[in-house]
């Protein structure tokens, strides 16, 4: 199957020896951001030109591949970076979070538990947790350097000051390993806590900000927060009404103009899997074993 | 033993120990003097006043004692909480970390100095921050308590300094910087571009917080008015050197140089 016009997962051999290298550095240093030589990847930047190019140096024929956007398996993004890799590396993809060895994401860390093996691909607009608080790509450095990092808590202390609670709801710092201080890319606050502790190797890739870091499995990763007021993650209050899940992330869905929606599960895996086995929310039935 | 005894001669501190020494400073932009050869004491509790004209070196020999700039020479020993240490020589995270601590830098222009996209309450509260503070009541608490002492209401603590005037966002600067309880301030022009009410105001409120605090503080400016007010000893500078120094009255009274002597001689009585 694979197009034989290009060379093994799109890169050459070259470029991905220097994507790996970034990658081993990234890990021996958890949570420090390695720069690397970014290539020009067939997709517009902010499509994922930084996870598809750590993923295609992670790749051997071996592997079964899934792709997923906001947790998502079959919207645009997801559904051409699977079919990118099936034609240029021939893999083998899937849907399914256990099944898949590398599972390259946009926004969303999968509900399924992950387990040893596996590698999490992360897409990151902008790797560099401080830049909104300072503009300097040279002070920034010198911030993680010399762990300068009270910066990061005057965010959340505007956040409580203008809205009496830390409203930052993605995008949330963490500090990796008790040293770097990360941007874990848009993923809801609700994932950080998957972050900690996690089997899987998690690699994050940044295209056209140049930027690889990783967290490497069984790494703490720790939520920023104040005494008073600690880290909570947060979701809608609701169960989904596909599945019935109630711990689930959830995207809301407008239904009509009259105010009608509902709530469902953003990782359709996690929610599917869950109705094949005969669980249902309030508007959906399972799917199977129903006569 | 012999180490015990004498760590605890440095530990019981003298009160003739300098707070600030400063030997044989010089910084050349290429060609160019930036200040040379510039040496002085301060000790705990005094405040030092650096006037000259435009271009004579006392923001260089500012930004060099307060490690902005790397000086080409000399030395500037700091009597830090673990005895006296080279700042020049220090490595960056210690210096930084003294930045943050004992030290405390009021720019001439509060934008320098603040961050004017974070509220009044962020600003005092970020030096707390940097150094561990990770309770938002207590950070708050701090931060409206250092408002109030520089006559800012309580109310504003959520204003961002944009929204501040002149007069107050210097004060604003002020109290960030004492926040952490600094043992010396460096202060380049606090009063510049302030109106003289304005003026007096904040001179009055710096001078009631150097004596209420016990700082020692190097303050450059080319206002003499600002230095017979706060500064207990004045050194004169001139292309990059140190023409006079002495106390205050003693200088500005009886001008020994030709230059001080212009200098004194060119304020404008009203």
């Amino acid at each position: 199957m694979t197009d034989q016009d290009y060379n093994f997962a799109y890169l050459d051999e070259q470029t991905k020896r220097m994507i790996r290298r970034a990658i081993l550095k990234g890990v021996a240093v958890p949570g420090y951001q390695v720069p690397f030589a970014s290539r020009e990847m067939p997709m517009p930047y902010g499509w994922g030109t930084g996870g598809v190019q750590v993923t295609a140096a992670c790749l051997t024929p071996d592997d079964t591949l899934k792709v997923i956007d906001q947790g998502a398996d079959d919207t645009t993004n997801a559904v051409s970076i699977r079919a990118f890799f099936r034609r240029t590396a021939g893999v083998a993809t899937t849907e399914s979070t256990t099944d898949a060895t590398i599972i390259q994401t946009r926004h969303r860390i999968p509900e399924t538990p992950l387990h040893d093996g596996q590698i999490l691909v992360y897409q990151v607009p902008i790797p560099e947790p401080l830049r909104f608080l300072e503009p300097r790509e040279t002070e920034t450095r010198k911030m993680h350097e010399l762990e300068d990092y009270g910066l990061m808590h005057v965010k959340l202390y505007e956040d409580i000051a203008r809205h009496g609670t830390i409203a930052t709801a993605y995008d949330y710092p963490v500090k990796v390993e008790g040293r770097y201080v990360m941007d874990p890319s848009p993923i809801p606050k609700f994932d950080n806590p998957k972050l900690n502790d996690s089997p899987a190797l998690q690699l994050f890739g940044a295209g056209r900000e140049q930027r690889i870091y990783a967290v490497p499995p069984y790494t703490k990763v720790v939520s920023l927060d104040f005494d008073d007021y600690p880290f909570t993650p947060t979701k809608a209050d609701h169960d989904c009404d596909l599945c019935g899940s109630g711990d689930s992330y959830l995207d809301e869905v407008i239904m009509d103009d009259q105010g009608g929606r509902m709530f469902v599960c953003s990782d359709t895996d996690f929610c599917s899997s869950r109705r094949d086995v005969g669980h249902a929310g309030k508007l959906g039935a399972p799917v199977k074993g129903q006569p | 033993m012999m180490d015990a005894q004498k760590m605890s001669i440095f530990a019981k501190k003298k009160p003739d120990t300098p707070l600030l020494a400063v030997r044989g400073l010089t910084k050349h932009y290429g060609a160019r003097i930036g200040c040379a050869d510039v040496s002085f004491d301060l000790f705990p509790g005094e405040v030092l006043g650096i006037v000259g004209e435009s271009g004579s070196g006392k923001s260089t020999l500012l930004s060099c004692l307060a490690g902005h700039l790397t000086p080409d020479a000399g030395e500037v020993i700091f009597d830090t909480r673990q005895g006296p240490r080279d700042t020049v020589t220090m490595a960056e995270p210690a210096r930084r970390m003294l930045g943050r601590t004992d030290w405390a830098f009021v720019h001439q222009n509060p934008r320098d100095g603040l961050r004017m996209g974070v509220s009044a309450g962020g600003n005092v509260g970020e030096r707390l921050m940097a150094i561990g503070a990770r309770h938002y009541g207590d950070i708050r608490e701090q931060a409206v308590d250092w408002l109030d002492r520089v006559e800012i209401a309580a109310d504003r603590v959520d204003d961002r300094p944009s929204q501040f005037s002149g007069g107050m966002q210097q004060r604003l600067q002020i109290a960030r910087n004492l926040v952490t309880g600094p043992r010396l301030v460096f202060m380049d022009e606090p009063t510049g571009g302030l109106d003289v009410s304005v003026q007096a105001r904040l001179l009055d409120l710096l001078r009631g917080l150097v004596r209420q605090m016990g700082l020692s503080a190097i303050i450059v400016t080319h206002d003499l008015a600002v230095v017979r007010l706060l500064a207990d000893r004045l050194m004169v500078m001139k292309s990059g050197h140190v023409v006079e120094q002495g106390l205050t009255d003693q200088v500005l009274d009886d001008p020994q140089h030709a230059y001080t002597q212009l200098l004194v001689s060119s304020v404008l009585q009203v």
